[in-house]
């Protein structure tokens, strides 16, 4: 039996800190691999055409020239791009993923080479067929390179800037008229239940209209129960406005 | 107690942002060398930001934020807990001695390799004296299907050069060729070690019937002055392969080892390195010789001269693993 796949890579630091990494899943690192192949096959072109300036020296020379140049960039390519870019390719850094430690660490070159040379057996029969099978068996979504290495490959986070805006702008809201209730909301509140709000109030237009009412309808009946506002705060909002009206509150907004 | 959160992102934001811009900058230059106070700076800015994520984990906040902090903070993380040592200068002494070091230190995996390549050996040797037509199954390669007293006439009754004008390119096509059989015989020590027994097996067993075709034809000086002055270096160089797949092999089962498996491989991986590294290097050796001395036989070059010259690179080879880099 293996475990289930995993899409996070859970890391607690020594100072008791947990913080997740998300695992790119096996089609995004097809999608990598399939660019990184177009660029060893142009580098195989711009080999070819370059060599021919040694053909002078003698066609043989040159030919020998192309033939081991092509192995070189071949094996080569990723190890260097890998090292030098910390984990990426260009088929990589084009799809946001990143090889690192197993560990969270930084990767070591001894790992960097290993997991490229174990391409070798991965890529048996074809097409990487055993290290996509390896993927999907690994809890990691591991090849047998990443397992010999110790790496996983990653799908980076964009880094954008928190939004404050977003989930809390600056509008009136009637529940901040009752900054006592407001205080009192907010400290009886659940942080899970906020953190489902939130997500909710974010995602919005992704729902179905009749799953969007009963969902709003259900976080709008847990705010009201915590903390009774004055009818004249409440009249006229509809439940995910109440919702919304609540999150602003809790947030100090 | 929830996170008063514009208060919050308003008053951490400008950390958030020196980690970012700290990290961004040791991405885009990684050989820069940072001051202490730099380094002093960076953990400060680390500690703030993991403080942060526990407040944002402990404290109801929106996910995207937390995905941004999380994200410095295990970048963070890789920079400040990475123990092991960079990288520095390449010293050669040190590289070329990290080689045979490497296989001193796993001398058990390497006469495994031998023991299961001369197995294969034997049972080539045996197979083909016993049955002469498995040949074709045994050994399926152009060059020696046919039969080795007709070959010895024709390559010592050449009068012109068969190789002449593609020597080099020959020669490119053995390196890249052996370079890969070794790189498979090492990386199919991840199958636990049953693709490197059957590799290597299988190439002892070519060998041995090779050996007993023209050994038993009569044909074993030809035999030696041909395959020695490569052989001396490829041989080695495939059961060096293999020797660091069993070794791969041995760090993943761990029998009865208390390490964890990421531990084991750790503990071998630099090892690995330097042998597959040590192996490419030999193999460029033996594609020159095999395509510049082992295609030409008597009269030409006399066999006693291509044996010595083996011998010779077989000696020099076994001094160079037995002794370079001894403490």
């Amino acid at each position: 039996m293996t475990a289930a796949r995993a899409s996070a890579l859970r890391i607690e630091t020594p100072e008791g800190v947990v913080f997740s990494l998300r695992l790119a899943s096996p089609v995004l690192r097809a999608l990598a691999w399939a660019v990184d192949g177009l660029v060893i096959a142009a580098a195989g072109t711009v080999i070819g055409k370059t060599v021919r300036v040694f053909a002078m020296l003698g066609t043989d020379w040159a030919s020998a020239l192309q033939v081991f140049l092509y192995f070189a960039a071949s094996i080569a390519y990723a190890m260097i791009f890998e090292w030098y870019w910390r984990g990426q390719t260009l088929g990589k850094r084009l799809f946001a993923l990143r090889v690192v430690d197993a560990q969270g660490l930084r990767l070591r070159p001894a790992q960097v080479v290993l997991r490229n040379l174990l391409r070798a057996i991965d890529f048996l029969p074809a097409a990487y067929l055993v290290g996509v099978t390896a993927c999907l068996i690994s809890r990691k979504g591991q090849r047998l390179g990443d397992l010999a290495a110790n790496t996983v490959v990653l799908r980076e986070a964009a880094l954008l800037e928190p939004d404050v805006e977003r989930i809390a702008p600056v509008k009136y809201n009637s529940l901040a008229a009752f900054p006592h209730l407001a205080a009192r909301l907010r400290s009886r509140v659940d942080p899970e239940a906020v953190r489902i709000a939130v997500t909710a109030l974010a995602m919005r237009d992704g729902y179905e209209a009749p799953a969007r009412v009963e969902l709003f309808g259900e976080l709008a009946g847990y705010f009201r129960a915590l903390v009774v506002f004055p009818e004249a705060a409440v009249e006229g909002l509809t439940d995910e406005q109440y919702v919304r009206s609540s999150v602003r509150a809790i947030y100090g907004r | 107690m929830i996170l008063d959160l514009p208060r919050f992102v308003t008053a951490e934001r400008v950390y958030w942002n020196e980690l970012q811009a700290v990290l961004d900058r040791m991405r885009l230059e990684p050989g820069r060398r940072m001051s202490i106070p730099e380094i002093e700076r960076l953990h400060y800015l680390y500690e703030r930001c993991s403080a942060d994520l526990v407040r944002l984990d402990t404290f109801a906040t929106e996910p995207q934020l937390r995905v941004y902090v999380e994200s410095l903070v295990s970048r963070a993380y890789a920079e400040i807990h990475e123990t092991r040592a960079r990288a520095g200068r390449i010293r050669w002494g040190a590289l070329i001695a990290a080689f045979p070091r490497a296989f001193r230190r796993h001398l058990a995996a390497f006469w495994l390799a031998v023991g299961l390549t001369l197995a294969g050996c034997a049972f080539g040797w045996f197979a083909i004296r016993a049955d002469p037509d498995a040949k074709a199954v045994l050994m399926p390669f152009e060059g020696l299907m046919g039969s080795p007293a007709k070959r010895v006439a024709e390559e010592e009754g050449a009068k012109t050069d068969r190789l002449y004008g593609h020597k080099a390119s020959f020669s490119a096509q053995l390196m890249t060729h052996n370079i890969q059989v070794t790189v498979m015989t090492l990386a199919a020590g991840v199958t636990w070690g049953v693709g490197t027994i059957i590799l290597l097996f299988y190439n002892g067993v070519i060998l041995g019937a090779v050996a007993a075709d023209y050994v038993g034809a009569g044909y074993g000086q030809f035999l030696a002055g041909w395959l020695l002055p490569h052989g001396a270096i490829e041989i080695p160089a495939i059961l060096l392969g293999g020797q660091a797949g069993l070794v791969l092999a041995s760090a993943l089962i761990g029998w009865g080892e208390r390490a964890t498996r990421a531990e084991r491989l750790r503990a071998v991986a630099h090892d690995l390195l330097a042998i597959a590294l040590g192996t490419a290097v030999l193999l460029v050796w033996a594609g020159i010789v095999e395509a510049f001395v082992s295609q030409y036989h008597q009269p030409v070059l006399p066999y006693s001269l291509k044996i010595a010259f083996g011998i010779l690179e077989l000696a020099a080879l076994s001094i160079f693993l037995a002794r370079v880099g001894r403490e």
